[in-house]
């Protein structure tokens, strides 16, 4: 996970023009067109290095320390948040936060993974890695939005389930599958976005609903390159060819029928510039919400279960061979 | 090992194969439950091990253009030679104690089982035939879980066939899983642990996670029976362990007790 040396040495001109520009935005009497320009060189440096990056790379920045997570997008695009805890059968699961705050002008449960940021936390929090708990109470949070007819967000970023022994005992497949059943009846409008990390079952136990938004450079896949590698190649070096094989990134997705839309990230990357991507996230779950929210009950159960049951390529030929 | 004589894969001994077949698979010395092909499990759950297979030819692309050692299309076309299968699943229609029943048995020598786009949709088609039909649905699960060569289309296939379920709860429909060894990953977080019941055949592998991955994050030896189905009842996943001589008569009276047909 922390193999990231490689990315930071690619993005090394950005960063340093990002820092240039959190200096001047710190002085009292910005430099606003200096800052302008940094921005500028931060776009043409960014069109240079996007199109060749492997998709390795893209993982790296997905994975990026310094990008936001849930409890970020939380704290700038939803009033009043207040989070509940708790699966009320025999835990509190820190690396999935859930809870029901005020997004543009109406109530939603917010529902997502939280990777933490400085060591402690992230151990706290598991690394973004849910137990059973943390699936079970993401689950009582939707139940609770659909009694008052409130929508469901969810932000996705786990590198996956938690492989632990108590999670096995406790039934982490289980949890995953319940959610999965249930959502798929769940009354009330879905809506997931993922902003990094999509990581297999551990991202799909909240990550299914009416639309999926995927950041740019976010994304989703049913193993790590890491754990794919170390099984079909048994060789950690084939990490990247695992990651090219995969086709897991937004662009992919949407080809596949999976993701509904691309959500732009600020030229660099989502961390170098938060502001822009909570602007763009915000845009984008607004319409998202909006066109979801005017189906009629019946109408949105429909179209859910037939966005998953078309997923799938497969050949079929009555003829007997 | 010639035609006559196979080793036991639990207690080692040498034993007469003729004995292991006529004990259902089972070995006869020391119980330990054989793998067993799709085609046979429906053979030993049927009235008769009479049955129609539906849904026979869906066959699996590669849509990703996947490419590990070889080609995904090139091993797909090896695994159809090699197993006279087209995927990892049979759907298959008949009777059981005189009761109409589909039955989706998966096979785990078609790729370990796994679980990509044909057998997310076949699945799917069973428990909707199921619910066109109205009568029961029991899969039979044995499956390393999720496909990686199909990606993320695999991963969906967990949602595509969990929804499935979800219109069979609505509709009353019976879903009966059957859990053999082993299954694990995407299967497990799915349809296997779904069932109205979910019965696990003797000392079966049940779990989400691999017990190497697990053994790796923890970074100690998993206990003994740790993920067998003996271990799975215990901790509240399963409804109850059923030898495999006792699964057909088991189902039958689950069947009858949950369709109301006292006798
Ligand atoms: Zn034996």
């Amino acid at each position: 996970m922390g193999k990231n040396k490689d990315y930071y040495q690619i993005e090394k001109n950005i960063q340093g023009y990002k820092k240039e520009i959190d200096r001047l935005e710190e002085e009292e009497d910005t430099d606003k067109e200096r800052v302008k320009k940094l921005r500028d060189s931060i776009k043409k440096e960014w069109e240079k290095i996007r199109p060749q990056l492997t998709a390795l790379q893209f993982v790296q920045i997905a994975r990026h320390p310094d990008r936001p997570y849930t409890l970020d997008y939380i704290e700038a695009m939803i009033n009043d948040f207040l989070e509940f805890h708790g699966d009320r059968r025999s835990g509190d699961d820190p690396a999935i936060v859930a809870g029901f705050g005020t997004y543009r002008g109406r109530t939603a449960a917010i529902i997502g993974h939280q990777k933490g940021r400085k060591t402690r936390e992230r151990i706290a929090r598991n690394f973004g890695q849910p137990n059973p708990e943390g699936f079970r109470k993401a689950l009582r949070i939707m139940k609770l939005a659909e009694k008052y007819g409130h929508p469901v967000v969810t932000f996705i970023d786990t590198p996956g389930a938690f492989p632990g022994l108590g999670a096995e005992e406790r039934g982490q497949a289980e949890a995953i599958a319940f959610n999965l059943k249930e959502i798929s009846k769940l009354k009330v409008p879905i809506v997931n976005i993922v902003i990094g990390e999509g990581g297999s079952g551990g991202a799909l136990g909240i990550g299914v609903g009416d639309e999926l938004l995927m950041l740019e450079n976010s994304f989703y896949s049913v193993i790590s390159p890491e754990g794919c590698a170390a099984i079909l190649w048994k060789d950690q070096s084939a990490v990247s060819k695992a990651a090219e094989n995969l086709r897991f990134l937004a662009d992919d997705l949407v080809e596949f029928g999976v993701a509904d839309k691309i959500i732009k990230e600020p030229p660099g990357g989502a961390h170098i510039d938060w502001l822009k991507t909570f602007s763009n996230v915000d845009k984008e779950l607004e319409k998202a919400l909006k066109k979801i929210e005017k189906m009629s009950v019946e109408e949105r159960l429909e179209k859910r279960y037939q966005k998953y049951r078309k997923i799938g390529v497969f050949g079929e030929n009555d003829e007997p061979k | 090992m010639g035609d006559r004589w196979s080793r036991c894969n639990n207690c080692r001994r040498i034993l007469y194969k003729q004995d292991i077949l006529d004990n259902l698979y089972v070995c006869p010395a020391c119980g330990f439950h054989f793998r067993i092909s799709a085609k046979k499990r429906l053979e030993l759950l049927y009235d008769n091990g009479e049955y129609k297979l539906y849904d026979k030819n869906i066959s699996s692309m590669d849509a990703l253009g996947f490419k590990d050692s070889k080609d995904y299309s090139d091993r797909l076309k090896e695994q159809r030679k090699k197993t006279s299968l087209k995927d990892a699943v049979l759907n298959a229609e008949g009777f059981m104690g005189g009761i109409k029943v589909l039955i989706s048995a998966m096979d785990f020598s078609f790729m370990g089982g796994s679980m990509g786009s044909v057998v997310g949709e076949k699945v799917t088609r069973a428990f909707e035939r199921a619910l066109d039909e109205k009568i029961p649905v029991i899969v039979v699960s044995c499956s390393g879980g999720a496909r990686m060569q199909e990606g993320v289309l695999s991963l969906m296939q967990m949602m595509k066939t969990s929804s499935a379920i979800g219109r069979l709860d609505q509709a009353g429909i019976p879903y009966i899983s059957v859990i053999t060894d082993p299954t694990t990953g995407g299967t497990t977080a799915s349809y296997a642990m779904l069932g109205d019941i979910n019965i696990a055949e003797p000392n079966a592998l049940i779990g989400f996670a691999g017990p190497r991955v697990i053994e790796q994050t923890i970074k100690e030896k998993l206990p003994k029976g740790f993920q067998r189905a003996e271990f799975l009842l215990e901790h509240g996943m399963l409804d109850d362990v059923v030898e495999r001589k006792n699964l057909r008569s088991y189902l039958i009276c689950a069947l009858r007790v949950f369709l109301n047909l006292a006798s």
